[in-house]
């Protein structure tokens, strides 16, 4: 390095010139890609379920020990749920190795408790050992013990607290899982995957050219997405572990809206090969395309029912866009949405129970969510700008992308519209989120 | 030094931008929950060479105009623009190894994957006059960018109206 710094101080060089561009946009490069880590989501919560449950997560006994610390995250990941009241008994630990006094922690508010201990390994790794406790009937809930090396703080910090929402809502917890999302800085998109609660954000791909549509596997290991970099849209599928990427859909026209099939063979994707935007079905290898439907209008964004036997889409074939679902063998449509002019991106929860899409209100577009059971429909947000709603594994939550202050922001709601986040990465546009799968523990 | 230095920088820069282009690229590594990963792949667009033919930019010529503009929820071209996709279809059917790519485009409002098809029909509609007019279908791909790529960020509607357009683009310029 110090001898390009040299060239630079003799202007006279006839190669000076192109060296120097070179060097700045190699600069600027590496300078674009050491920014990209730092660019973290910040919570905040505007919103909270009306019956919170108190619990108390102390500091674990010898949490000192650690270099980075677990009880923090464990209580943020609960507070952020809106489902939890956490309760502060100051810097008291509550050793895992005997029942706290239950009574003292019931007459402080508390209807559980969490003890837990940190004991250091020969190897350098930690034991984290802890136990749950029902301060009303008096008696453990559950324990677990987890090993962890010391830069793994936030994802067992998560396990915890996945932990305490399963044993106490009945729910599985959701803390350990992932997002992803496209954040816009210029004219420069990274896809990002995050922890999700915003933390630990890595760039999978950095393009000069919008990426949008990002589609977890259902193992979570692979993404599926839309990128522009060839000046048209293609689909692309991402092996996360080791970055590797492969087209699967790029046809003559455009190829978009990719979602996978509920076991990870198959995608379902919207081609314009043969005129109008059209549902289609591939092998997620990229073989085997075959026409799903075929409409005299717009058919996009297909979802996969969790069950395998239904595809939602969008179409405007009865003359407004709004939501249909196709068996997956083929045959005739069904519409699903049936209030207003504009009913889009429909995407099931795990459960099969809740369909989430963008209803517009007003003008407004907003995030709705409709139980196919009942078939009622209920709107969550008050938002104007809100796009792209992803389920939570356990169906609580709904992340989507929405706005404010003129910048695109994350957002999630719960299920029941009581509890509300919103998630803002600083100077840039953040957009196109999609909650990943439950995580193989 | 003087000639090491160059080939290095140039062999670190095409490093950097070489990853365009072919079916099969490598991303960056995310972490495994197990492990950590690292490195960031770029994709950068490839520069733009031009067709060599001076008719296509001369300012003077109808032909430099490349952008057919719609009004709202309408993929029907105005009568404004006849001249210039005539003089396009034209073109093409004196050109028959020319080669074409028309981008749709459209405002921001609503979702992103529907309004990548709206775009396709604005790109369709391009399409479908320059083959009326004798353009071959081989010549002509019509792809959509949707919202993605706006002339113009304002929300306002004379912004939104610069964005409801398709563009043409000639083989050395996509």
């Amino acid at each position: 390095m110090t001898e390009t710094v040299r060239y630079n101080s003799h202007p006279e060089y006839a190669m000076n010139k192109t060296l120097h561009a070179l060097r700045l946009i190699l600069a600027t490069a590496l300078a674009a890609l050491s920014l990209a880590a730092h660019a973290q989501l910040s919570i905040e919560i505007t919103g909270a379920g009306a019956a919170r449950f108190p619990v108390v997560v102390p500091i674990f006994e010898n949490e000192s020990a650690l270099p980075r610390g677990v009880s923090d995250i464990v209580k943020a990941d609960l507070e952020r749920s809106g489902l939890f009241n956490l309760v502060d008994i100051g810097p008291l630990s509550l050793p895992e190795s005997r029942v706290p006094d239950l009574a003292d922690l019931r007459s402080r508010g508390a209807d559980a408790a969490l003890a837990a201990s940190v004991i250091p390994q020969p190897d350098g790794r930690y034991e984290i050992r802890f136990r749950l406790f029902d301060t009303q009937k008096q008696q453990e809930i559950g324990g677990q013990v987890l090993r962890m090396a010391p830069a793994q703080n936030r994802l067992t910090a998560h396990r915890i607290a996945d932990f305490i929402y399963e044993k106490l809502t009945g729910l599985p917890g959701y803390f350990s899982t992932r997002i992803a999302y496209v954040v816009k800085s210029g004219a420069r998109y990274e896809l990002q995957i995050a922890d999700a609660d915003g933390a630990n954000p890595q760039a999978a791909l950095v393009s000069r050219e919008p990426i949008i549509s990002p589609a977890w596997s259902p193992d979570g290991q692979r993404l599926a997405y839309v990128s522009f970099e060839q000046k048209k849209p293609i689909v692309y599928v991402h092996t996360l572990a080791t970055g590797q990427r492969q087209v699967v859909a790029n046809f003559k026209g455009s190829n978009s809206a990719p979602t996978w099939s509920p076991d990870g063979q198959q995608l379902a994707v919207v081609l314009t090969k043969d005129g109008l935007s059209q549902l289609y079905v591939l092998s997620a290898d990229g073989s085997g395309v075959r026409r799903l439907a075929t409409s005299s209008g717009i058919d996009t964004e297909p979802a996969w029912a969790p069950d395998g036997q239904w595809i939602y889409f969008t179409s405007d074939r009865g003359g407004s866009p709004q939501i249909y679902r196709i068996p997956t063998s083929g045959g005739s449509a069904q519409r699903v949405t049936f209030e207003g002019t504009y009913n889009v991106t429909p995407r099931p929860s795990a459960d099969g129970r809740l369909l989430a899409f963008i209803t517009r209100n007003n003008g407004r577009f907003q995030v709705a969510v409709q139980d196919l059971t009942t078939r009622q429909t209920t709107i969550l947000t008050d938002s104007t700008r809100d796009e792209s709603p992803s389920f939570a594994p356990n169906g609580r939550m709904i992340l989507y992308a929405s706005e404010s202050g003129g910048r695109g922001i994350l957002a999630a709601v719960s299920s029941d519209g009581r509890v509300k986040q919103r998630l803002s990465v600083q100077a840039a546009d953040v957009r196109e989120p999609a909650w990943g799968p439950a995580q193989k523990q | 030094m003087k000639q090491l230095v160059l080939p290095a920088l140039l062999a670190a820069l095409l490093a950097a931008c070489s990853s365009t282009g072919g079916p099969e690229q490598t991303g960056a590594k995310v972490e495994d929950r197990a492990g950590s990963g690292s490195g960031v792949a770029t994709v950068t667009a490839p520069p733009l060479s031009g067709s060599g033919i001076a008719a296509l930019t001369d300012p003077n010529n109808i032909l430099s105009k490349r952008s057919v503009f719609f009004d709202f929820d309408s993929f029907v071209i105005k009568a404004e623009a006849k001249p210039l996709v005539e003089a396009h279809a034209r073109f093409l059917v004196q050109n028959p190894q020319m080669r074409i790519l028309i981008q749709g485009n459209t405002d921001e409002r609503g979702s992103r994957e529907y309004n990548l098809a709206l775009g396709q029909k604005r790109a369709d509609a391009v399409k479908q006059a320059l083959q009326l007019l004798g353009a071959k279908e081989g010549q002509i791909e019509s792809v959509s960018l949707g919202e993605e790529k706006p002339r113009c960020t304002e929300s306002t509607e004379a912004c939104f109206a610069q964005n409801r357009r398709s563009d043409i683009l000639y083989s050395g310029e996509f």
